[in-house]
């Protein structure tokens, strides 16, 4: 029974500067697990580019993977208690793209990682990358995106035959919570404006209480420029001029689609690393799908997980490190020799790899 | 069989309008289709509401143009404002005129962020409300001579305006702590479904996209979903597809040109909206309407007040003066619409008058003015 499903989370532990948690599941070799087949097989795509990735980071120089932990969760979905512990104990994590399954009352595994570690706030900085065309460019702003309330509150209910009821919920400390990290983040990252993305004209109450916690917070950052923004008037001025932006703060739902519009001005998800900063440590990810028809083929872009990792390093303090691995992913995208299918090259992943772990020797 | 029909109709109904037009054409048998000679003894009446912020300068533009073509229509003005309610007129007037019209051309209204009597409810969702318009149409199209990132974008947003996250229900159940709720009913969702797979069919569309968030909110957006797959079985020759709304914005912005026409729930139409407005020249170039049982009103695609330009003579009227054009068909006077819109997309495509917003240096005043002299009438019989 082995076989069944093997391998739910899959922990390295580097040295003492970090470590890595990528969680993986491996495919099941026996057919006669047909109910999870299908998950599995979505697992599969993840683990394959994990995988990739994985000896990827083992790869690069001065850092030298220490510890292995693997985990089954026996047919349970769920995130096995050594993982959390894993987690736990260091304060950050590095995951890869997750595939929950579609309608089976299974409870996203994203969603149960962000209550477990309180990951209150995301961020995604999205920043058009030299090398890549795409019709936007200059583009380079911060979404900060509250994590834990709001529409994503799964409070629901059918009222009578035919009417439903969701309620997003918005609460004080929580909007605080993210506004006062956007400010922080705003400061420490040399960004100039924090914009506060809102609906308040319509959600009046609601939204409302979320910009007086932003407008609070900005009262005591006082260098730091504040403006407030309709989220449609975000939207129309996003694609017309990107510049307009830096770092935006918004409740879930908005952060959820501008994040990903945002995405898709640079490039798409492959590109864009995410970060989920909590109460108990942060979680750094990549936010793109499992892309379980490329698995095992060698063509996945490592670039939105690489950089991830370069963001988890900025966030331990070690920025000459993180800068490091930046640039030479950077300058490997702009020389274009080596690109992945996405970007319009044909380089395998590996070859991708080799060419950042490259000029990493060098510098 | 069915598309043979289709077929037939589509050669016999230019030939008969051509056989129509020749018989009102009496006079002169040189007169096209197009001929503006059956002109209507008496006006159409149709309420108008200015709006807020650059609304009334764009509204004026409409009336200059209108009377420069002499067109048969007579607007009933009423002032709505929720940002100056001393000036504005009460609801009900305004609902009953338009009632009574059946027809309305209406700046935006803006909404301000709190209301000083505490009230949730904003203007515009008590008007949407009183009249039950309840669907949104936005037709999102490039125009020759606006310069965008994106071209040939042609896809027509459905959003369903009447509930949903704009229902106005919040309370603060302790303090600290507010809970904002958003209704979905299957009687609206399917509704608009049906509403959107009729201006698919009627206009030839190929495909209807539902967006949604289904993922998470497995109730609200999961019902409003199953509406709308169950209203695509019954309209076998339209292709169906459904989209989650973040993948949609970012679609959108990548590959807009996949998109045909969409069908929402409220606040994701909203979004989307704005964002396709973005991606063919702003809110100053898009025109929207929206639809009730028994009356229309039609207002830019995307709502902005502009408020900083007010005064400042730099608002773009293209998208009230297409509102207008549509708003002349829909009362049944296309030739008059269609002369308006010849008359914007020339003064677009030529590109030497332009408004601020669209790259140029020109104030309303100047387009308005370079659009009633590319006013062309086919043939004054």
């Amino acid at each position: 029974m082995a076989s069944r499903i093997l391998r739910n989370l899959h922990v390295i532990i580097s040295s003492h500067y970090f470590m890595v948690v990528t969680v993986s599941c491996l495919c099941c070799r026996s057919r006669k697990m047909s109910g999870f087949l299908r998950y599995i097989l979505d697992f599969k795509g993840a683990n394959n580019i994990i995988t990739k990735i994985n000896t990827f980071i083992n790869r690069i120089p001065e850092k030298k993977p220490t510890e292995n932990i693997k985990v089954g969760p026996d047919g349970k979905f769920g995130i096995p208690q050594a993982a959390i512990d894993s987690v736990n104990r260091n304060k950050i994590g590095l995951k890869g793209p997750l595939m929950t399954p579609v309608g089976k009352g299974h409870r996203s595994l994203n969603l149960a990682l962000r209550k477990e570690f309180n990951l209150y706030a995301n961020v995604r900085p999205c920043r058009s990358l030299e090398g890549y065309k795409t019709l936007y460019d200059q583009v380079d702003v911060v979404t900060i995106r509250e994590n834990t309330e709001g529409e994503y509150s799964g409070i629901e209910h059918e009222i009578v035959e035919g009417v439903v009821q969701s309620i997003k919920l918005i609460t004080e400390d929580a909007s605080r919570r993210v506004a006062e990290f956007a400010f922080q983040y705003a400061k420490e990252n040399n960004r100039q404006k924090v914009t506060a993305v809102h609906k308040a004209n319509i959600m009046r109450m609601s939204d409302g209480l979320f910009l007086r916690c932003c407008r609070e917070a900005a009262k005591k950052f006082p260098d730091i420029k504040f403006e407030e923004k309709y989220l449609d008037t975000v939207c129309l001025n996003m694609v017309q001029d990107p510049r307009l932006y830096d770092v935006l703060v918004m409740p879930n739902l908005y952060g959820d689609i501008l994040s990903d519009m945002c995405a898709g001005l640079v490039g798409g998800l492959g590109l864009t690393p995410s970060g989920n900063i909590g109460l108990n440590g942060a979680l750094f990810e990549s936010v793109h799908g499992t892309a379980p028809d490329i698995a095992g083929q060698d063509k996945a872009n490592p670039t939105a997980l690489l950089l991830s990792a370069v963001m988890m390093l900025r966030y331990m303090g070690l920025n000459s490190h993180a800068d490091i691995i930046e640039s030479a992913c950077f300058q490997t995208i702009k020389e274009a020799k080596y690109l992945t299918g996405d970007l319009g090259g044909s380089a395998k992943c590996s070859e991708f790899t080799d060419q950042i772990c490259e000029k990493i020797a060098k510098s | 069989m069915s598309l043979f029909a289709s077929n037939i109709s589509r050669i016999l109904i230019p030939v008969l309008n051509t056989v129509a037009g020749n018989i009102h054409s009496t006079v002169s048998n040189t007169c096209s289709a197009t001929c503006i000679n059956d002109r209507p003894d008496c006006k159409t009446t149709c309420t108008l509401i200015p709006g807020d912020g650059v609304g009334p300068d764009l509204v004026n533009s409409v009336q200059e143009v209108f009377k420069a073509a002499d067109i048969p229509v007579e607007f009933e003005c009423h002032f709505l404002s929720e940002v100056n309610p001393d000036d504005s007129a009460p609801l009900e007037e305004v609902t009953s005129s338009i009632l009574k019209n059946r027809v309305c051309l209406k700046g935006i209204l803006a909404s301000p962020d709190h209301s000083l009597t505490g009230e949730l409810q904003t203007l515009n969702m008590k008007l949407r409300n009183a009249l039950d318009l309840y669907a949104n149409v936005v037709h999102v199209k490039s125009l020759p001579g606006v310069k965008c990132r994106h071209s040939n974008i042609d896809c027509v947003i459905i959003r369903e305006q009447t509930e949903g996250e704009y229902s106005a229900l919040e309370h603060e159940s302790v303090k600290g702590v507010v809970e904002c709720l958003k209704i979905i009913t299957a009687k609206k969702s399917q509704r608009i479904a049906k509403f959107a797979f009729d201006y698919a069919t009627k206009n030839h569309r190929k495909k209807v996209t539902a967006v949604h968030k289904a993922n998470i909110m497995k109730l609200g957006d999961g019902l409003f979903l199953k509406c709308c797959e169950e209203m695509a079985k019954l309209y076998p020759r339209i292709d169906f597809e459904k989209m989650i709304v973040d993948n949609c914005t970012m679609q959108m912005v990548s590959n807009p040109n996949q998109f045909d026409v969409m069908v929402t729930p409220n606040l994701y139409g909203n979004i989307l909206d704005n964002l396709a407005a973005g991606l063919v020249g702003g809110a100053g170039v898009v025109a929207g309407a929206s639809y009730s049982i028994d009356c229309v009103v039609f207002e830019p695609g995307a709502r902005h007040t502009f408020t900083q330009a007010v005064g400042k003579n730099v608002a773009n009227p293209t998208a009230m003066l297409l509102c207008a054009s549509k708003l002349l068909r829909h009362v049944n006077l296309p030739q008059y619409g269609e002369i308006i819109r010849n008359a914007v997309n020339k003064v677009l495509q030529e590109g030497e008058i332009k408004t601020k917003d669209i790259g140029g240096q020109c104030t309303t005043e100047q387009f308005t003015c370079a659009v009633i002299n590319n006013l062309e009438f086919p043939c004054k019989c």
